[in-house]
């Protein structure tokens, strides 16, 4: 197995102040949704850090999922592919092609046995393994081949993680998600459509320095950040307390910016951190933008009526429902907090 | 438009979250001045509406001390009105913000020279020093 160097040592060698590695760490803490008091301990864990290598497999997806991860600023991609992951193969990115680019695959996947993650973003078809092919393997051939030797699997996007709109009724080609069909090996859902930035680098950072992977929910998706509902950190929720919808896009409600439970917004059951964490450098997120939340984190999310049409109206059924929802909701995000806590509590205390 | 800087909502919206931040900074200075404890806050965890991080940097103001880092790229460390109460802003080498605290400390760390970097420096000085030769120590007077 070749040597790989620790993380310090590579930034050591370009010339890479202790100022500039704290401020590195104080955003992976960020990042990770760790204390600040967590810094000294990532810093450490970080400096001797190896880079793990990453196999980035693509199969029914759109690119929207890669084109999230190349628009993270948290750490930036290139400081994520340089220092801290090997990227060792990605069909968007990589510059080989052909049988060399398989090659570069084997050869990672060799040199790394038992320890390389894989990174999934799309579904893999069932129905014919004609539907996608890469280099004539099909997606399912790829897949349990690659994890063979992995440590782990990460089903980046909601079509790697539940289907996605290629598994949306009717499903045409058969699609499924990796947990589907990976039982062997521990798998990270990062689902939504695509899924925020800054949590696919998140789930690598909190491998790369602690070494593990992050505390799941029930649909293997990282608590830190899938742990409460949009609608729980929603700035608007306040007007949904009081009463104050929008009715429509453009009407007084629209303009103060109360909420927009009425246009269909899945908030109340959509477990995402968008809120929070916000899209583009963290300038906002759909809903601050005057826009409802689709709940594309949410498995099926496709199939469960309009996106424009009220909870209490669609699947959900009627507004008792949703206020038994509602409640729930606020009891869940409370449960996640204190859950947040005690994760926190744990690695303060292994600190 | 460039996402590197805030986009400053047109219409503010108040929702009362400024307040309890200072608070909780009020109760974080009396840490510092009775038990010596800092502490640090992530603006980044907050759910903040439009306009109120405008409104809490407003309402903390500019103290005596501006720094800026330049190291993986650009930081603000500004002390605020109130002495003790910082306000920092790490950006990427892309200019883009990657994180945003208030520390409440007698000085952030970061300032500090890090040991590691003070020894790296003093190698550094000590190699000029040994490969200027006796050009330099003549220079120097030795």
């Amino acid at each position: 197995m070749k040597t790989i160097p620790t993380l310090g040592e590579i930034l050591q060698a370009q010339g890479v102040s202790r100022r500039g590695f704290m401020k590195y760490c104080a955003a992976t803490a960020s990042l990770l949704a760790l204390p600040p008091a967590m810094v000294p301990r990532i810093a450490n864990a970080l400096e001797q850090a190896r880079r793990p290598s990453v196999i980035w497999l693509s199969f029914q997806e759109c690119t929207g999922c890669t084109e999230s991860l190349t628009r993270s600023s948290s750490p930036t991609l290139e400081g994520l592919i340089f220092d801290s992951i090997s990227l060792d193969y990605h069909h968007t990115l990589q510059a080989a092609s052909g049988d060399a680019a398989e090659a570069a695959r084997h050869a990672a996947m060799q040199e790394n046995m038992g320890q390389y993650l894989v990174l999934v973003d799309g579904s893999i078809p069932m129905g014919n393994p004609g539907f996608s092919t890469i280099a004539g393997i099909s997606n399912y051939d790829m897949l349990m081949e690659t994890i063979e030797g992995a440590a782990a699997v990460v089903a980046i996007g909601s079509c790697a993680a539940f289907g996605g709109i290629p598994g949306a009724n009717p499903n045409p080609t058969g699609a499924v998600s990796v947990q589907d069909l990976v039982k062997d090996k521990p798998v990270v859902n990062v689902p939504g459509c695509p899924p925020i930035p800054m949590v696919i680098t998140a789930v690598l950072a909190q491998f790369l320095t602690f070494g593990q992977l992050p505390d799941l929910d029930i649909h293997g998706r990282p608590m830190a950040f899938f742990g409460q509902t949009i609608h729980d950190r929603c700035y608007r929720r306040p007007f949904y307390e009081q009463g104050k919808f929008a009715d429509t896009f453009d009407d007084e409600g629209a303009r103060k910016g109360w909420c927009l439970f009425k246009l269909g917004c899945k908030g109340p059951i959509t477990y995402n951190a968008c809120a929070t964490v916000k899209w583009n450098a963290g300038t906002s997120f759909p809903i601050e933008s005057g826009h409802p939340c689709l709940g594309c984190s949410e498995p099926g999310f496709w199939d469960k009526g309009g996106f424009y049409a009220p909870l209490s109206t669609g699947k959900f059924d009627s507004g008792e429902k949703l206020a038994g929802a509602a409640v729930a909701g606020v009891a869940l995000g409370a449960a996640a907090a204190v859950a947040g806590r005690r994760r926190q509590a744990k690695y303060t205390k292994e600190a | 438009m460039s996402l590197k800087e805030p986009i400053r909502s047109a219409i503010p919206y108040r929702r009362g979250n400024v307040k309890p931040l200072l608070n909780e900074i009020i109760h974080a200075l009396d840490r510092l001045l009775n038990d010596d404890e800092p502490t640090v806050i992530d603006l980044a965890s907050l759910p903040f509406a439009p306009g109120e991080l405008e409104e809490l940097e407003d309402a903390l103001g500019k103290g005596e001390l501006n720094a800026e880092l330049d190291a993986l790229g650009k930081s603000l460390i500004r002390e605020t009105a109130y002495p003790g109460v910082w306000w920092l802003e790490h950006r990427n080498t892309e200019g883009e913000i990657v994180g945003r605290y208030i520390e409440i400390t007698r000085s952030p760390e970061i300032l500090m020279s890090q040991d590691a970097d003070i020894g790296a420096g003093r190698a550094k000085l000590r190699d000029s020093f040994e490969d200027s030769g006796p050009e330099f120590n003549k220079e120097a007077g030795k």
